[in-house]
C-alpha cells in the first residue's frame, strides 16, 4: 500500500485529534479516582519524612 | 571512589576501561590525521586516566559490604563537582563570544577561537555539561531518597555520569577542530552520538531498577519528570542523528533527512531538547527540592500529574514553530503553534503549583536566598513558557525570528529558570550530602544570587530591546518600498546591547564561581557544627516547621 502525504495529513488531523482527547480523558479520570486520592496524599507527604536517611532494606 | 569497590567491581570497571582504550587506539589507527585520530587519541587518555585510577587502588582492602545498605552518594559528589567546573568553563566561553559580538577582534585571527566554534562550545558546555551533570546527579540522589532504595548498581552509576562527560569533551573539542554535524544543540558527530546512545541506555536501565527497588506503592512524580528526561532524550537524540559516516576512519557524516524533513526532525529534536532536556528534569529537581527545602509538601499533587502529562504530551508537537515562513507545510507550521499555545496551560499549572506551594511560607523566601533562588527559578519559568507561547504565533515570530529576541527568551529560560533551580536544588543538595549543618557561608549564597538575578535582567533586557529593535529595523520601508536600513545599520544600533549583554553574563558567570568556591569550601570544612545546633537565624536558613532541615 503506498501511504501518500494526503492520506497522513488526514490521519494526523481525525485521529490525531481523537487520540489526544481520549488520553487526557484517561489522564483525568486517573487523577481524580477517589481510590487514587490517599496514595498521592502519601507520596507528596513521604517524601518530607525521611528519619535516618537510610535504605529500607 | 574505587575503595568501595569489591575486587570482582574493580576488574569488571578495569575491564570497561581497557575496552575503551582499546575503541580509543583503534579510532586513532583509523583516523589518523583526521580529528577522527585526535579524538581517538582524546579517549585514550581519558580512559587511561581512570584506568590508573582504579589500578592505583585496586588492591587496596575491599569495602564493608554492610555499607552497602546506605545510599550509594559518592557519584552524586563527583557529579556536583562537575558540573560546577562544566558551569564555569561554559559559561566562560558564554562571555567570550558575547564580548566578541561587541569587539570582533576577540577572536584573536584564530580558527579554533572563532564565533562559530566557540558558540556551540558554550550551549554544549552549558546546556549538556552544566545541565546534563547536575540532571545526572540530582537524579541520583531524587531517587534514591524518595523510592529509600540504594542505586541499583555499583559501577553502572559511574559508566554514566564519566561516560556523559566523555561525550561532552568529544563534541566541546570535536568543535574547536571546527568538526559539526551542523545541526544545533546536536553537533557532534556519529561516534560521540553512538557512544552517548550506550551511555544513555545504562542510565536508564539504572534508572527503572532503582525505582523497582521501591517500597512506595506510588512512585513520586519528581521521578516521572527524570524518565521523561531520560526517555523522550534517547528517542530524540537517536532519530535526530540516524546519519552515514563518510568512512570508519572518518569524523564526517550526512544525515539521512533530506530537506524539508531534516529540518522538520532536526526542530522536533530541537525543541523537545529544551522540553525534556531543560525542563522536565529541571521541573523534576523543582518537584523535589522546593518541598524539601521549604519543608511544605507540594500544594497539589493531582495538578502536578495532570501538568506532567499535559507537558509531555502536548511539547511533542510544538517544535515546527521554529519553521514558520519556511517550505514546512502550512499545517504542519500551525500545529505547532496550537500546540505551543496549549502548552501554557500545564506550563503555568507546575509555575503556580510551586508559587502556591510558598504560600504561607513567603518570610522563608525573605531569609533564605537558596529558597529564593528556587522562587525566582518559578517565576522565570513562568515568565518564559509565556513568552515562548506567544513568540510561537506565526506574525509573532515574523518579528522575533532572526533576531536577539530570540537569544533573550533563551536565556531568561537558561539563566532565569534552568541554572537558579540548580543552584537552589545544589545548595539544598550540598549540606545534606557532606552531612553538614550548612552551607560554608550563607553570604556568599546571597552574593551569588543577586549576581545571578542582577546579570539575568541585564541580558534579558539588553536582549528584548535589541531584539525588537533589529525586527523593527529589518521591517522598515520607505516611501519609495525599499528596506529604510542596511543590515550594517541594524548591526550598528546593536552595539550598546551587545555590550551589556556581555556584562550581564559576566555577572552571572562570577555568581557561579562564587557558588563553586562555597560549595568547595563547604565540603572541605568540616562541620564544627555538627555537635554544637545553633538555633535558626537568618544566616542559616530556615528550619521547616515539622521536619528535618534538609541540611542537618
Amino acid at each position: 500500500m503506498d501511504v501518500d502525504h494526503d492520506t497522513l495529513v488526514s490521519v494526523s488531523k481525525s485521529w490525531g485529534l481523537f487520540y489526544l482527547i481520549a488520553f487526557s480523558i484517561g489522564v483525568l479520570i486517573y487523577t481524580f479516582w477517589p481510590s487514587n486520592r490517599k496514595r498521592f496524599d502519601k507520596a507528596k507527604k513521604n517524601i518530607l519524612r525521611d528519619e535516618d536517611d537510610k535504605p529500607w532494606k | 571512589m574505587v575503595k568501595q569497590l569489591t575486587s570482582g567491581e574493580r576488574q569488571f570497571a578495569a575491564v570497561i576501561l581497557v575496552v575503551l582504550a582499546v575503541l580509543g587506539i583503534a579510532m586513532a589507527a583509523a583516523g589518523r590525521a583526521d580529528p577522527l585520530g585526535v579524538h581517538g587519541l582524546i579517549v585514550l587518555l581519558y580512559s587511561g586516566a581512570l584506568l590508573y585510577v582504579v589500578l592505583s587502588s585496586f588492591y587496596e582492602r575491599e569495602p564493608d559490604l554492610s555499607l552497602r545498605t546506605r545510599y550509594y552518594d559518592d557519584p552524586i559528589k563527583v557529579g556536583i563537582a562537575l558540573t560546577m567546573a562544566w558551569a564555569v568553563f561554559g559559561m566562560f566561553i558564554g562571555v567570550w563570544v558575547a564580548a566578541q559580538l561587541a569587539w570582533p577582534n576577540l577572536a584573536f585571527d584564530a580558527a579554533w577561537s572563532s564565533f562559530g566554534r566557540l558558540r556551540p562550545a558554550h550551549t554544549t558546555g552549558v546546556i549538556f555539561g552544566f545541565g546534563g551533570n547536575a540532571l545526572i546527579a540530582t537524579s541520583f540522589h531524587v531517587v534514591q531518597r524518595t523510592s529509600r532504595a540504594r542505586l541499583a548498581g555499583q559501577i553502572s552509576p559511574w559508566f554514566v555520569l564519566f561516560g556523559f562527560n566523555l561525550f561532552c569533551i568529544l563534541a566541546v573539542t570535536g568543535y574547536f577542530m571546527g568538526l559539526t554535524q551542523s545541526k544545533e544543540y546536536a553537533e557532534p558527530e556519529w561516534y560521540a552520538d553512538l557512544w552517548l546512545v550506550v551511555v544513555w541506555v545504562v542510565y536508564f536501565i539504572l534508572y527503572i531498577r532503582t525505582l523497582a527497588r521501591r517500597r512506595e506503592p506510588h512512585i513520586y512524580v519528581a521521578n516521572w519528570y527524570y524518565l521523561a528526561f531520560i526517555l523522550v532524550v534517547a528517542m530524540l537524540h537517536i532519530v535526530n542523528n540516524i546519519a552515514v559516516p563518510v568512512s570508519l576512519g572518518h569524523a564526517k557524516s550526512y544525515t539521512v533527512w533530506a530537506g524539508v524533513q531534516d529540518a522538520m526532525v532536526q526542530w522536533w529534536y530541537g525543541h523537545n531538547a529544551v522540553a525534556f532536556f531543560l525542563t522536565a528534569g529541571f521541573l523534576a529537581m523543582l518537584y523535589y527540592y522546593l518541598p524539601i527545602r521549604a519543608g511544605r509538601p507540594i500544594f497539589s499533587y493531582r495538578l502536578s500529574i495532570l501538568s506532567f502529562w499535559g507537558i509531555t504530551f502536548f511539547y511533542m508537537w510544538a517544535g515546527s514553530h521554529h519553521l514558520h515562513y519556511t517550505a514546512l507545510p502550512h499545517w504542519v507550521q500551525n500545529l505547532g503553534m496550537t500546540f505551543s499555545i496549549m502548552l501554557l496551560v500545564p506550563s503555568w499549572a507546575s509555575a503556580g503549583n510551586a508559587l502556591l506551594t510558598l504560600n504561607g511560607a513567603w518570610h522563608k523566601v525573605r531569609d533564605d536566598a537558596t529558597l529564593r533562588f528556587i522562587m525566582v527559578a518559578v517565576i522565570f519559568y513562568g515568565l518564559s513558557t509565556f513568552e515562548g507561547s506567544f513568540m510561537a504565533i506565526r506574525p509573532v515570530n515574523s518579528l522575533s525570528h532572526y533576531t536577539d529576541w530570540t537569544v533573550g527568551h533563551v536565556h531568561a529560560g537558561a539563566l532565569g529558570w534552568v541554572a537558579m533551580i540548580t543552584f537552589g536544588s545544589l545548595y539544598t543538595l550540598v549540606p545534606t550530602l557532606w552531612k553538614r549543618e550548612r552551607m560554608y557561608s550563607a553570604m556568599l549564597v546571597e552574593v551569588h544570587f543577586w549576581l545571578a538575578l542582577a546579570g539575568t535582567l541585564i541580558y534579558v533586557f539588553a536582549m528584548w530591546n535589541s531584539g525588537i529593535i533589529q525586527g523593527l529595523m529589518w521591517r522598515t520601508y520607505t516611501q519609495e518600498d525599499t528596506l529604510a536600513y542596511s543590515f550594517l545599520d541594524s548591526l550598528v544600533a546593536m552595539y550598546p546591547y551587545y555590550i551589556a549583554r556581555a556584562f550581564g553574563g559576566l555577572l552571572f558567570l562570577l555568581g557561579a564561581i562564587v557558588a563553586s568556591y562555597n560549595i568547595w569550601m563547604t565540603v572541605r570544612y568540616s562541620p564544627e557544627a555538627l555537635t554544637d545546633r545553633a538555633p535558626a537565624g537568618p544566616d542559616q536558613g530556615p528550619l521547616p516547621e515539622n521536619v528535618t532541615a534538609p541540611a542537618e
